[in-house]
Formats: structure tokens, C-alpha cells, sequence
């Protein structure tokens, strides 16, 4: 990557001291690498939202519709109508600021705006001026403001840097979530054509060929060769993953960047050769080769009709139930929204696994549960045959994704896999994981290469914490269950804490797992050869 | 700026209210049932604005372990799973603030490293003061009803428990004053604070203060004629007012902050007292994949989902091609 400052001198200049001059009157600057790119009309028309037009963040002019303000106005109304949560969130913060130091881009930026107080600020200024009677008489003494192109630009600027991942939620008295009032708020600027390109083309491209990737329905199964030649190459076992397959017991779903991603390729090696060790019925999908979910980054709506696809597929391939993926945000859509969106599965049965015989009560009515679910459970029972010491060349920390953590509580499961499954494991710091964990500063449909400093930035708490154990602890492998995660922590990494590396905890349940009519398994999923016995 | 506002609005207000001695039967009768009446009016108009709002998903913020598997321990009331941990858990939320309790202060050291210390002086004294709050608006009642209710006099007694002083001092009035005083000055002296706070963050904290020290005065210093004041409060209440033939100009003061702090009440930030039994991420519980929640408004989206069928009429060729299994063969 070509970031010319040096991590130190990032480090050194974070400044959390607020600048004299208030807020209200401190217009936005658009500084390179600090914002995203604006979506390509293109994709807009494809999924037919709004004012397609070509038009850049850092412009002076935006291309809007003349009665924009009207139009965010109303969109705002509709919204304070149709979301408790928002009308709630606007009332009720008393700026007690114990959500101020909480957000990782404060931490990692300083800029004030970047407290999550002020981020809700914002939106609540102008929500102030037009729906409180405060606000009506006093205007700006009581904190109100117009709605006008400077405030437009310092939404999207900060609504875009915000990650959605909840933390300063945990810590806020009232609850207030401001995940909650980013989404609202970008949906809001969705209305008047106003989005980031690495949201928009993702939904695009999920929307028509089922994944954010684009991927057609030969290049998924491609793929999919090509990592059960890997996988055979690998363990000299040669694995059967069904495509499109009418009648499996299980739908399989997992993010699309699994297929093609490094390092997310070698989690989806442990999925295989995991599911060929238990003979497990399943299936996956072309069609719903996708678990992420960028319109949860934008608008409710693209984020009901990306996630439709799961259960129609499942209804169509007539599955009994389905297993996600490792990801971060996919979760929090199939926790938190995808039973509500395209619910209820009624044609589909209480998750059981087939090998223990569990009944996972816990998702009796989305009937979709998470993988790390399974394999604890698999574990649990002694169904798996594993081996950890296959794993002794990574000393690992486990980094828990927001979504999973904070919008479902997934905490102990890949714990209680990661220690079945390696030696070395030990955590980060308190205040920095479970509850409590950072971001890695790229999540939210915020991983661009245009916007690079700013996930640094973002994700300078998490590497930081990375660093502690990397020292204090010889840590050398940073695990997640996020695809995202997976895509950005490395860069982050890089930077920050050069010599760590990011895995999956499934590829790691690969690695440990003992496959009947294995070889000498003498390299890990990686190709990195393993420590032999003898050699300990 | 918004510090000077406050402070000036603050003290025209509590101008207003020392001259209110003038008029017992505006400042003494009218403006306290006014303001009674805004109050109460105010907050059922804001609860019934956010009850017709609906909660269209079930958005819990997750603080521990959920309910999976029997033999994983889950964090009941950080992440509950049925109605009574959530009622748990939104009564920690109101009566010990909880997730406050978790407050942390991080900061840099040595240039690079980010490190979080332990940060409750924010948790106790906001629980100092909303404690001593409700227990000194409770006393109060001794005030309100003829003869003292019980729950009055086990507090009072409970209260001045160090039986220090003529008239003995309660702990909440030396504990209110004392938070009062450290969120306001960290208002002012905590630079991020600052920079966050509206003058209507200072006015409610000033008035609130206002209230108190003007009720000390008049307990501890200088005597009021308590008999003419529960007179005039029962009578109040008993929507029968007597009209006192003059008012203590501190009494007057207090009782005018007191009104203008009910009427402030339902239009401010002050609402964030019924709010939080509202709060969404709070008030669920977090069983979303083993009950359906619904949302009324579902079938607004209008926008369709691209069909299995459509994938495949756009595939089928390069679907065939590679063998993959077909709904529909080509014509």
C-alpha cells in the first residue's frame, strides 16, 4: 500500500484535545484518503434507487436535485415515524460524552466529530430546528441548525465514518445505538443519490448474480474446484461440495470474499474439510452464494431484497435448515433482521445436527444457525477426531467481530473451538474484546483503498491491542470469524503490527482436523509446512 | 457561548422568582398549577409520540454470552433471552445505571500506546444525584399530604441517619449539591465535555442546583414559615388552594425554579427519565431467532427481489455450459 507516513508519526500526532472553534461554525474538509469514492451511476440505475449521476465527494458540486433539502427533510419525517428507535435517539441524549472516547476513529483520528455524541449531533441539530419547539424559537442557541450543503457534506463525511459497530452503545446509559442512526442517515442520503461506490456496486452486483463480488455461477463453482484441488493437494483428500443441490438436508451460506479472498480461502478449505470428515448432507448455492449484506450499509429495503435470496433458495432447493458462514454484518442481518424482512420459514425445520442430534432451540424460528454453533457443538460430543498440535506454529489471540458481539453475543463458541483446536492461544486486553471489541476500522462498506488512512486510523485501537500481545506474548496470528475482517485486518496489520498474520478460526479447525484416508498432513491449509513431532 | 446563555437565562429566571414574593397568588398558586399541568401534559404527549412510532426490528445491543447450548454459560442480564432478564436488566439499566458503570477513559502513552483505565466518577456521581434527587422529592411529600405518610418519615429518618446538626442534615442534601457541583464543573473543565454541551446541558444542571440550595437556605438558615407552605402545597393538591397572604422571597425563588423546571421538563433533554424505559437496544431481549418479531410497516417495501428464475433465465446458457442443474431447459 502506498501510505507514505510513518505508523509512529500517525501515532504520535493523534491529538484528543477539541479544536477552540465550535463545532457548528468547523465546515468539513475533504482530505484525500480519509473518504470514499462516490457510486457509479451504473450501479445506481441497475437497482433502480435514485439520481444516478456521476459526481465526486471532494466536488463543489454535488449534482443534487433542486429540492434536495425538501427531500431529506420529508425522508427524515417518514423515518422519525417509522423508527422508535430514531425519534427516541434524537430526544433523549443528555451529552454525558462516556460514548466520546469509545469509538475507534475518535481514537484513531481525534477529530471531535468522530465522537459518537457529535456524530449524532449532526443529524439531531437539524432534526432539532424542524421537529422541537426548543429548536423552532431559539434556533442555533439550543443547538439547531438549517439543513444546508455544509451540513449535507459533513453527513455524509462522518455518517461514512462510522462503522456501525455498536460499541459506544454498550457504554451509553440510554442505549442509544448509533449503528442505528448512521444506517437511518444514510438512508436518508440514499435518497437524494448520495452513496459511496464500495456499498452501491456491491449491492449491484449481489442483487443480479447473488454475491458483492459479481461472481457468475461458473466462477463460483470454478472456484470451488479449484479449492477441492487445493484441499486434496493439501490433506490427499478429494472432498464432494454440492452446488445448487435439490434436496440436501442443509443450505450452506457463507460471504462471497470466502470463494476468493485471501486469507478467507484457506477458512473455507476447514468448512470442507470439515463437512466431508462429518458426511454432511448440505448444499450451497450460485444463487445465494452471498452472507454479507453491503445494503445493511444503506437502506433497509436493499438490504431486505439481497437477503430475500437465502430463504426463496432454500425454499427452492428444499433444504431443512441452513448453516452461515464466518461474517461480522451477514450475522448481524440474519440475527437481528432477516426472520422480520422475509420471514417467517415456516417450510423449513428446527435446526438438528445431524451428528449429535442437537436441537438448536436458540434459532427454532429463522432456522439458520451459526457455524461456530455447529462445530462446538460437534466438539462438544467428541464427533471430531482433532489434533492442535498441527496448529503449534501459530500463537494466536482471537479478535471478535462487532456484529457477532454486540448485535447477537457469539462470544464463547469460537473461543471454546479456538482452544479445542490449538496450543497457543491467549486473549487481548479486557477493554478490548467480547463487548467491548474494536472495529477493524474498514467494516460498513468502508474498506477502500481511497480511504486508507482512515482505517489506519480506525483501526489503530484494535492493532494496538494486537501489538500487546504480539509482544507481551509472541502472538503471531490474529484470528477472526468476519470476512471483512479477514480483507482488511492484514493491511491493518502490516502497518501497525508487522509479523502478525489473520486466519479464520475454521481454518484452523481444518488444520487440527483428522481426516480418515488422510497423508502425513505435513503442511497446514496454507501450505506452510507444520512443526513435527519429533521436532518439538 | 452556550455556557453564558445558560447562566444568564438562569439568573433572569431566578430574578423572576425572588420578585414572585410580590404576588403570592400568581407566583404561589397560578404559575405552580401551570406548570403542574405542562409537566404532566408534556410527558404524556412525548410518551405517546414515541409509543406511535413502532419498533420495526429487534435491535438489542448484546452485552455478553447468548443462549445457545445448555453447556455454554450466558450472560442473563447483559444478554437476555426472555422478558423477566430483560426486566432485570433494564431495572440495573434505571435504578444502578449500569452500562454506565462501564465507563472507561482511554489515552495515549508514550506516543503510541492506547491504554483504558477504569472511569467511574462520571457513574457515581450521576447516581449520587439522581438518588438524592428522587429521595429529596420524596421528603417532600411530608409537604403534600396531612398527616405525614410513613414512607416520609422512615426516609427522613434513614436520611439524617448521622443526626449531625439542628435541623439534622440529610446526607442527600450535602450528596446533591456535592454531584451537582462535579457535573457541572466537568462540563466546564473537561475539555471534550465542553466541547459537547449545549446550554441545554447547563441550564437544567443550574436550575436543579438553584432548587437545592435555595430548599437548604430555607431549611438550614433561614427559617420559612412551614405551616403557610403545606398549607398552600395541600391546598394545591387538593385543588383547593388557599392563597397565603405573602410569600418568604426564597420560597418563591424555589418554587418558581421548581415550576420552571416542570415546565422544562417535557421539552428538553430531561426526557431521557421516561426515555430510557423506551430504548429499543435495551428493552428487548435478544431471542430474535427463536421468536419472530414483526414489523407493521413490512409490506411498505416495494422493491422486488431478483428471482431465483431471473438468475437463471439470465445464467442458463453458462449455467448448462458447466453443467450446473437447471429449473428450465432452453427452448
Amino acid at each position: 500500500m502506498a501510505f507514505k507516513i510513518k505508523p509512529e508519526e500517525l501515532a504520535s500526532e493523534i491529538n484528543h484535545k477539541p479544536p477552540k472553534v465550535n463545532w457548528i461554525d468547523n465546515p468539513v474538509e475533504f482530505r484525500k484518503g480519509t473518504y470514499n469514492h462516490a457510486a457509479v451511476p451504473d450501479s445506481i440505475e441497475y437497482i433502480n434507487q435514485p439520481y444516478p449521476r456521476k459526481w465526486q465527494p471532494y466536488e463543489e458540486d454535488w449534482k443534487l436535485p433542486q429540492d434536495w433539502q425538501k427531500i431529506v427533510m420529508e425522508g427524515l419525517r417518514e423515518r422519525i415515524n417509522k423508527f422508535r428507535s430514531l425519534k427516541l435517539f434524537m430526544d433523549i441524549c443528555v451529552r454525558c460524552g462516556a460514548c466520546a472516547d469509545k469509538c475507534h476513529f475518535f481514537l484513531g483520528s481525534g477529530d471531535p466529530k468522530n465522537m459518537p455524541v457529535l456524530r449524532a449531533e449532526l443529524l439531531r441539530s437539524v432534526y432539532r430546528r424542524d421537529f422541537t419547539l426548543a429548536g423552532k424559537l431559539m434556533g442555533k442557541m439550543v443547538g439547531a441548525r438549517e439543513l444546508t450543503f455544509p451540513v449535507l457534506k459533513e453527513w455524509f463525511y462522518y455518517f461514512y465514518q462510522c462503522t456501525q459497530c455498536r460499541r459506544c452503545s454498550v457504554f451509553c446509559p440510554y442505549g442509544i445505538d448509533t449503528a442505528e442512526i448512521t444506517f437511518i442517515a444514510r438512508e436518508i442520503m440514499n435518497l437524494i443519490g448520495v452513496n459511496i461506490d464500495w456499498v452501491m456496486t456491491p449491492v449491484k452486483n449481489s442483487h443480479r448474480t447473488g454475491n458483492h463480488l459479481g461472481i457468475q455461477p461458473h466462477g463460483v463453482l470454478d472456484s470451488i474446484e479449484f479449492a477441492i484441488d487445493d484441499l486434496e493437494e493439501r490433506t490427499g483428500i478429494r472432498v464432494e461440495v454440492p452446488l445448487n443441490k435439490k434436496g440436501a438436508e442443509i443450505l450452506f451460506v457463507t460471504p462471497s470474499a470466502d470463494y476468493f479472498g485471501e486469507p478467507h480461502y484457506f477458512t473455507l478449505l476447514g468448512y470442507f474439510a470439515l463437512f466431508h470428515e462429518i458426511g454432511l448432507d448440505y448444499t450451497m448455492s450460485t444463487y445465494a452464494s452471498e452472507g454479507g449484506n453491503f445494503g445493511s450499509f444503506v437502506s433497509h429495503e436493499l438490504m431486505k431484497v439481497l437477503n430475500a435470496k437465502i430463504y426463496a433458495e432454500a425454499k427452492r432447493l428444499k433444504v431443512k435448515w441452513i448453516i452461515g458462514g464466518e461474517c461480522g454484518h451477514m450475522w448481524r442481518v440474519l440475527h437481528q433482521y432477516m426472520d422480520t424482512l422475509n420471514g417467517p420459514a415456516d417450510f423449513l425445520e428446527v435446526p438438528v445436527s445431524p451428528i449429535t442430534g442437537t436441537r438448536f432451540e436458540n434459532a427454532k424460528s429463522t432456522k439458520m444457525i451459526h457455524i461456530a454453533e455447529f462445530t462446538a457443538d460437534l466438539i462438544r460430543n467428541n464427533k471430531i477426531k482433532l489434533d492442535p498440535s498441527r496448529n503449534d506454529h501459530w500463537r494466536a489471540t482471537y479478535h471478535d467481530s462487532c456484529n457477532p458481539s454486540r448485535g447477537m453475543g457469539l462470544l464463547e463458541e469460537p473461543r471454546y473451538i479456538i482452544k479445542n483446536v490449538m496450543n497457543h492461544f491467549t486473549e487481548m486486553p479486557d477493554n478490548t474484546i467480547r463487548e467491548q471489541t474494536f472495529c477493524c476500522g474498514s467494516g460498513a462498506g468502508l474498506g477502500t483503498e481511497e480511504n486508507f488512512e482512515m482505517r489506519l486510523r480506525g483501526g489503530f485501537p484494535r492493532a494496538n491491542a494486537v501489538d500487546f500481545v504480539h509482544k507481551q506474548n509472541d502472538v503471531n496470528l490474529l484470528l477472526c470469524m468476519c470476512a471483512i475482517d479477514k480483507a482488511t485486518l492484514p493491511p491493518l496489520l502490516e502497518y501497525w503490527v508487522p509479523g502478525v498474520e489473520v486466519a479464520g478460526v475454521h481454518e484452523m479447525v481444518g488444520n487440527a482436523l483428522i481426516m480418515k484416508g488422510e497423508n502425513d498432513r505435513s503442511t497446514d491449509l496454507r501450505g506452510n509446512p507444520t512443526i513435527k513431532k519429533e521436532e518439538i | 457561548m452556550g455556557l453564558f446563555f445558560s447562566i444568564v437565562a438562569f439568573f433572569i429566571v431566578a430574578l423572576i422568582g425572588y420578585l414572585g414574593y410580590f404576588s403570592p397568588m400568581i407566583f404561589g398558586v397560578v404559575i405552580p398549577y401551570l406548570a403542574l399541568a405542562i409537566f404532566l401534559l408534556g410527558i404524556v404527549v412525548r410518551i405517546i409520540k414515541w409509543a406511535k412510532s413502532p419498533v420495526p426490528f429487534r435491535i438489542t445491543t448484546t452485552a455478553g454470552q447468548q443462549k445457545t447450548m445448555p453447556w455454554i454459560r450466558r450472560n442473563r442480564f447483559d444478554n437476555p433471552s426472555n422478558a423477566w432478564e430483560t426486566i432485570v436488566r433494564m431495572l440495573l439499566e434505571i435504578l444502578f445505571f449500569r452500562s454506565l458503570f462501564r465507563n472507561t477513559k482511554a489515552s495515549i502513552k508514550d506516543g503510541k500506546k492506547l491504554v483504558y483505565g477504569s472511569e467511574k466518577w462520571l457513574w457515581l456521581f450521576a447516581i449520587l444525584f439522581h438518588w438524592s434527587f428522587l429521595i429529596i422529592v420524596l421528603r417532600h411529600f411530608r409537604f403534600f399530604s396531612q398527616p405525614t405518610p410513613n414512607f416520609v418519615s422512615l426516609l427522613q429518618s434513614i436520611d439524617g441517619f448521622f443526626q449531625v446538626g439542628v435541623p439534622i442534615i440529610y446526607i442527600t442534601n450535602v450528596a446533591i449539591v456535592v454531584a451537582l457541583t462535579y457535573l457541572f464543573l466537568r462540563r466546564v473543565i473537561n475539555q471534550k465535555i465542553k466541547y459537547i454541551s449545549l446550554s441545554s446541558d447547563y441550564f437544567p444542571l443550574l436550575l436543579i442546583f438553584g432548587i437545592a440550595i435555595t430548599g437548604i437556605l430555607m431549611r438550614y438558615f433561614f427559617k420559612v414559615d412551614l405551616v403557610q407552605i403545606k398549607e398552600l402545597a395541600v391546598g394545591i393538591l387538593s385543588f383547593n388552594p388557599v392563597i397565603p397572604e405573602a410569600l418568604h422571597p426564597l420560597f418563591s425563588l424555589h418554587l418558581f425554579l421548581v415550576s420552571v423546571l416542570l415546565i422544562y421538563f417535557p421539552m428538553s433533554k430531561l426526557v431521557h427519565m421516561p426515555g430510557i424505559f423506551f430504548s429499543p437496544t435495551r428493552n428487548l431481549a435478544n431471542d430474535n431467532r427463536e421468536k419472530r418479531h414483526i414489523n407493521p410497516w413490512n409490506n411498505e417495501f416495494k422493491m422486488h427481489y431478483h428471482t431465483y428464475e431471473e438468475y437463471e433465465d439470465e445464467f442458463r446458457e453458462v449455467m448448462k455450459n458447466v453443467n450446473l442443474p437447471l429449473e428450465k431447459e432452453e427452448k
